[in-house]
């Protein structure tokens, strides 16, 4: 019990996608332009890692090692593709929101890796125990980073102003911000981490 | 049970089984998804018709016709009427010249060709830059807005490019962009008649 609470824990802080492992850093970087964004970016990828994670160490003995990657990737094409269409047509007002992020998951590297990395070494239940963890590390992370950017690019957290928009850095809101905020997030979670 | 060895046969049989059951899964999927998704997308743009057309009572979905704008392109006009009469139509209009590609803007128009309203279907432009093209449009303030404005005169461009409307702080090219939507929409309704749907001879604009 112990040790699957251990495996849950893990992507929060001391593995975190984004702040640790460094993965995925091309969806980190593109869609966390705000808190809100962030957290539904983050939120669409812990569906699909669960589901994906759950699967491929359900399957892993049928899959010879040498065709590992197009089955992993096939698996995850799949659940992404269903994702798509089943929020399309049962939640249209989330997906007006959240549609052009979808697809970017399929190429997330996060996914990928906690499939070649952990599922298909690990038992069913502590690759979703890994999923979920990494999930929320994943959407964390992402809040936080599109949280940072928005605050200081348009003076907003999730859309509440906290302070006059014309003290805002309009960089932090457009693609070189995304690297310095991330930069700087980065230094202070390993100081954090070596205390 | 026993990891399978990466031989031939065994590699071909389990991405094939992966494959098939991937495909067939999407086929369930995309059968049970396909009419509900097409409902979403009519009531979607029914009520973006609504919004930006004068208070009709037909059915725009079922009377839409294309018409040909000035530079070639074909749109989509919404026709409204009340009791038999034109109020106005809506026009889908698309600009390819974007910040971040295409922009698909719906103008709504009354009998007289003046903005009634207009709504912005689909953008990818900077958040918090050219994203603003939603309301500042038709903000009420300095020479921002569009509605009510009529494209009789000839097209709208922004200020910096000698015309009539405010562009966006710091988002010219989106501006630029989105007065186009505008002025194609007109083109192609200029180019037909409102009420009929009959194509006009030459479209008055350019």
């Amino acid at each position: 019990m112990n040790n699957q609470l251990k495996i849950l824990t893990n992507g929060v802080i001391r593995e975190n996608p984004i702040f640790v492992l460094l993965l995925g850093m091309c969806p980190t970087l593109g869609t966390t332009s705000s808190a809100i964004n962030g957290l539904g970016m983050g939120l669409a990828t812990t569906f699909v890692l669960i589901c994906t994670n759950t699967v491929i160490s359900a399957l892993k003995s049928l899959i010879p090692d040498q065709v590992r990657i197009p089955s992993f990737i096939v698996v995850i094409a799949t659940f992404v593709t269903v994702l798509q269409m089943g929020m399309e047509a049962y939640l249209p007002a989330l997906y007006a929101s959240l549609g052009i992020f979808i697809p970017l998951i399929v190429v997330n590297c996060i996914i990928l890796g906690r499939a070649e990395a952990f599922a298909a070494k690990n038992g069913v239940l502590s690759s979703t125990l890994d999923g979920v963890g990494m999930g929320i590390g994943f959407t964390l992370a992402l809040t936080l980073l599109g949280g940072v950017r928005e605050l200081l690019g348009t003076g907003k957290l999730f859309n509440l102003t906290l302070m006059p928009e014309e003290y805002g850095a309009l960089v932090f809101v457009l693609a070189p911000g995304a690297f310095i905020a991330l930069g700087y997030l980065i230094a202070i979670v390993n100081r954090i981490r070596k205390v | 049970m026993a990891k399978l060895k990466s031989t031939l046969p065994n590699m071909l049989l389990s991405l094939m089984l992966i494959s098939s059951c991937a495909a067939g899964i999407l086929a369930a999927v995309n059968k049970q998804t396909a009419a509900p998704i097409a409902a979403a997308k009519a009531v979607a743009l029914e009520n973006a018709i609504k919004a930006v057309v004068p208070e009709f009572d037909n059915s725009p979905l079922t009377d839409k016709y294309s018409a040909v704008t000035s530079d070639g392109d074909s749109l989509i006009i919404y026709p409204a009427t009340k009791g038999g009469e034109a109020v106005g139509a809506a026009v889908e209009s698309f600009s390819m010249n974007g910040f971040s590609g295409e922009i698909r803007v719906i103008v709504g128009f009354d009998t007289e060709g003046n903005i009634f309203n207009y709504s912005v279907l689909q953008h990818a432009e900077t958040p918090g830059l050219g994203s603003k093209m939603q309301e500042w449009f038709r903000t009420e303030k300095d020479n921002r807005s569009v509605i009510g404005r009529s494209l009789s005169g000839g097209n709208l461009s922004v200020t910096k490019d000698g015309g009539q409307i405010d562009a966006i702080t710091a988002s010219t090219i989106t501006s630029r962009a989105f007065l186009q939507t505008i002025n194609r929409a007109y083109s192609a309704y200029r180019a037909t008649d409102a009420t009929t749907g009959a194509i006009k001879e030459g479209g008055k604009n350019e």
